[in-house]
């Protein structure tokens, strides 16, 4: 039987009835009393030196509040980098200067030059059509080994190359993994594209300054996943307000994927702005403004090599890595080709020896930064891909390939520096195999063969860390942030609680989820507890959203925060009840005595703490809010196995996706409608990187996808309904709910199985020769390598 | 500036507005209605539908100064008159058919004149008509099933 309250429940979100209504609050929704408008002139070509900016007919124009430039910048820091990666020879990373508005240069079409205030949204936009902006172009450089080609145009003066970083991981094991693919009985190699992309929220980012001059406090309304985190790098490193003085909002956020944990510029902009002019600044993105200036994700270009035995067994893997890093160093950026990529490249195999080696580079693109899976998607697409080549190559079943390799003993610490905590990938495969029908294929083949289509089936695994993340580890790594969550349970008088949580809900339910986990644990109604969250003012100093560690970090900081509540409400239960709180057992919102049939309610409990008339005060403070921080002590490791079925048109080289099935190991799960519903949109994602997305540059550095005219976003009719199951739960072993968290996984796990599934349709069909395809795989792509 | 008068949600409203206000800033920026959403500045993602004299429109398509005189409907709009969520919104709620809610006004409206013109559609003609309305957190799974539901046609509870 489904459960119907707690945890286990397919609750029906409560956030939803806001949204259905047209009530939602999203930044752009807010307006402030005296509110001026923002519009930013922006870099039209891709690289150039900066001769002048001359403002003084826009300030002329009607409306015109103030002009600004980098001028008005050069005593403020620039945007921070959260992260510093030391190269493979014991250096840190290049770290350029990444000013708020353009200092001397222009590396990226879209880069800020000057910003408009003026009365109105209009008036900002017209005048800043009024700005002359003196530009020397530059040649750009855009593909990533001319970047590195000596004598290349350097985006950046003051460094030595447009080389980031060279990184080695693991370092001491390179000449083993050298010495074991020379020797080795076969080795399989592939070289691929992992596509860059463009996140696409579909709200478009927007800020909001406010400044109050009579208590020199400062506000930001803003788009973000994590406004603590706004708040710490906008204040400290760019602005100098102290934390105190400055108050981060994120309400209603329409969706992030990775794109709003970062620190912009815009956000800075006005926060100043709304200082200088002692006014509200707002700033809304124009769509084809956000393809040019929110951090895009992935640009990987990868080799990698596979040495098995004459058993098929995995004896060693070697990959290079070339990693666009774009213009600047976005907030995290360095840490996605390294640390959330490297170490995931054991996958679920035992593989006892790997090689990692990544080049940063820097090139006159958009900044490059975490996108819905950060740096495990690409691990998971090579690794994939590379085993999928080499079953092909040995005459083994791909799925039976997998099977011999898989890692079967737990935890298991893998030569690529983490260690497993739990899982069970039979169990997830052979529950792939059961919901995806996989021994049906042949018959369905034959029926697609009727009608003139090519159909292929493709398997593939995955596996990530998520729960991200534990700081003494990350800071060892390089990370500038700790990566705790916070969580305050405030009891009220009569009962009812609210939960103030340091993670950010934009899209995922946490006010249902969170509320069903707190409720659980006292065996009240869930209507009784409400969660706060996106606000630093009332919420505790939290580290946000991504890297599926809302409920696996944030969720364990509320049970931290409830059980205080209970031990304390135990305590108070027990003078109520003239027992011993050792005694005193919570169930169902009632408080009994063991062995006894003495009870008090949860209200009783609670009032008895704000009225403490019958009172242990010489024990126990009255009151009853709680506050904790929890620090993870290990990565999390959801895994699971997915299939999808393809039917490819040979006249046309059109891919259609047929069926899609996931099968996945999240461990516990709280709330199964919600993780359904990451599971189709991580999937929906993951096709459309496979099959449809990509940003493209031309040589010049113009972005020829900047807008859902060209650049191909997933509708309705790419995707099919998909199949998932969360059955297989090995849950994690070391946080106290036992969740691994879920909402990357389906981005992950999808595109190699897509991929897997053409090459898997063309090779049935007679064409030998293809054994990889660069995604997107756009009908002329797939068609082109069809002819040979 | 022009004058413009239209009924809105069953109540009429006017303003003044340039000739190139739009009818979605004329509903958002003029007269508050903020449920209307701006994903994209090129009418693709359909974050803006309204319906305008019963007609699904992406009202950051049209001026307001076309809408003059008209019936326009918003999200707003859509609940019963009690308050509650209509079936189509109750739908949504049951099949867990949003996520961040921001593309969610749009696909409600533009589901709203899907099933007006055609009761009782196939999932493949659901998908086909949402062409213009782009989700980023569902894959469209959940939407299609919460409206396959709200058309009265039996679909797999959400919950397992």
């Amino acid at each position: 039987m489904p459960k119907d309250h707690g945890i286990g429940a397919s609750q029906k979100r409560r956030e939803d009835v806001r949204f259905l209504t047209g009530r939602g609050r999203y930044t752009d929704d807010i307006n402030l009393a005296g509110q001026a408008y923002a519009c930013f002139v922006r870099s039209q070509v891709a690289h150039g030196k900066l001769n002048g900016v001359d403002t003084a007919a826009a300030a002329a124009m009607p409306g015109v509040l103030r002009v600004f430039t980098g001028a008005d910048f050069e005593g403020v820091g620039g945007l921070p980098c959260g992260w510093q990666v030391t190269d493979r020879n014991g250096q840190p990373m290049q770290e350029p200067g990444h000013p708020v508005l353009a200092q001397g240069k222009v590396r990226h079409v879209g880069d800020p030059i000057a910003v408009v205030v003026a009365e109105t949204y209009e008036q900002a936009r017209d005048a800043a059509e009024m700005v002359d902006v003196d530009i020397s172009e530059l040649d750009p450089v855009i593909d990533m080994k001319a970047a590195l080609a000596d004598g290349a145009p350097k985006v950046h003066d003051d460094l030595s190359s447009n080389l980031c970083y060279d990184w080695g991981f693991v370092e001491d094991n390179r000449a083993a993994v050298d010495e074991a693919i020379k020797n080795a009985h076969h080795v399989t190699t592939l070289e691929l594209v992992n596509n860059r992309l463009v996140p696409n929220a579909m709200e478009p980012r927007v800020a909001v300054g406010d400044y109050n001059p009579a208590t020199d406090d400062s506000t930001l309304y803003t788009t973000s996943q994590n406004p603590h985190v706004i708040r710490l790098l906008m204040g400290a490193f760019v602005l100098g307000i102290p934390e105190h003085k400055l108050r981060v909002v994120a309400p209603d956020v329409g969706g992030g994927f990775g794109s709003k944990i970062f620190h912009y510029a815009e956000e800075a902009f006005c926060t100043f702005a709304a200082k200088q002019l002692k006014r509200p600044v707002k700033w809304t993105c124009q769509r084809s403004e956000s393809f040019i200036t929110d951090a895009h994700g992935r640009d990987h270009v990868t080799k990698i090599e596979l040495a098995l035995d004459a058993d098929g067994h995995f004896q060693a893997i070697r990959t290079e890595t070339y990693a666009n890093m774009g213009a600047y160093l976005s907030t995290f950026a360095p840490s996605v080709p390294t640390w959330l990529h490297g170490t995931l490249m054991a996958g679920n195999y035992k593989t006892p020896l790997i090689y990692v080696n990544v080049k940063a580079v820097f090139t006159n693109t958009v900044p490059v930064d975490a996108y819905r899976g950060a740096g495990r998607p690409e691990a998971t697409f090579q690794l994939e891909r590379v085993i999928d080549k080499a079953a092909r190559e040995m005459g083994i079943d791909p799925v039976e390939l997998r099977r011999k390799n898989f890692i079967t003993e737990f935890p298991y610490a893998t030569p690529v520096a983490v260690e497993y905590d739990t899982g069970d990938y039979n169990a997830t495969l052979d529950k792939l195999l059961e919901i995806a029908d996989v021994a049906g294929f042949d018959k369905r083949r034959e029926e697609s063969a009727k009608k003139g289509k090519l159909r292929g089936l493709g398997v593939n695994c995955y596996i990530e860390a998520c729960g991200i993340a534990p700081s003494q580890l990350v800071g060892q790594l390089g990370a500038r942030a700790g990566l705790y969550e916070s969580a305050t349970v405030r009891v009220n008088a009569t009962g009812g609680l609210v939960v103030m949580t340091g993670s950010h809900s934009h899209g995922q339910g946490h006010e249902t989820s969170f509320a069903q986990v707190v409720a659980d644990m006292i065996g009240i109604d869930e209507n009784m507890v409400e969660i706060v969250h996106g606000d630093t003012a009332n919420t505790p100093m939290g580290m946000g959203t991504y890297g599926s560690r809302s409920l696996a970090v944030g969720g364990s900081a509320m049970v931290r925060a409830t059980e205080k509540i209970i031990a304390k409400a135990k305590k108070i239960a027990a003078h109520l009840m003239e027992a011993s709180p050792d005694d005193i057992e919570l169930k169902d919102g009632q408080f009994t005595v063991a062995g006894t049939d003495k009870s008090v309610a949860w209200g009783d409990v609670t009032l008895a703490a704000y009225v403490p008339h019958n009172y242990p005060l010489e024990e126990i403070e009255p009151g009853l809010e709680e506050t904790a921080f929890y620090d993870p002590n290990n990565f999390t490791y959801p895994a699971g196995a997915y299939a999808c079925e393809v039917e490819v048109d040979p006249g046309t080289g059109k891919v259609t996706i047929e069926s899609f099935a996931a099968a996945d190991d999240f461990g516990n799960i709280v709330n199964p409608m919600i993780v359904d519903g990451q599971v189709h949109g991580g999937i929906g994602q993951g096709i459309g990187q496979a099959l449809l997305e990509g940003a493209a540059y031309d040589g010049n550095g113009q972005l020829l996808t900047g807008s859902y005219m060209d650049y191909a976003m997933p509708r309705a009719s790419d995707v099919p309904s998909f199949t998932v199951d969360h059955s297989c739960q090995t849950p994690c072993t070391h946080n106290p709910l036992g969740v691994k968290g879920c909402g990357e996984a389906g981005a992950i796990g999808s595109p190699p199985a897509v991929v897997n599934a053409v090459v898997d349709a063309l090779q049935r069909a007679g064409h030998s020769n293809i054994t990889h395809i660069d995604m997107p795989l756009t009908p002329s792509r797939v068609w082109a390598a069809m002819q040979g | 500036m022009t004058k413009v008068s239209m009924t809105v949600n069953g109540k009429p409203v006017s303003g003044e507005v340039e000739g190139r206000t739009l009818l979605v800033q004329f509903l958002r920026e003029g007269k508050g209605l903020t449920g209307t959403h701006v994903g994209c500045d090129t009418s693709q993602c359909g974050a803006c539908v309204v319906h305008v004299n019963g007609t699904a429109v992406k009202s950051c398509t049209m001026f307001a100064a076309e809408a003059d005189g008209a019936e326009v409907t918003t999200i707003e709009g859509m609940a019963n008159p009690d308050g509650s969520l209509s079936t189509i919104q109750q739908a949504f709620q049951d099949h867990h058919g949003l996520q961040c809610g921001f593309c969610t006004p749009g696909m409600v409206m533009s589901a709203a004149a899907l099933l007006a013109e055609n009761p009782k559609p196939t999932e493949a003609e659901i998908r086909e008509y949402l062409e213009g309305n782009i989700c980023r957190c569902t894959g469209y799974h959940n939407i299609v099933k919460a409206i396959m539901a709200a058309s009265g046609q039996d679909v797999a509870v959400a919950a397992e």
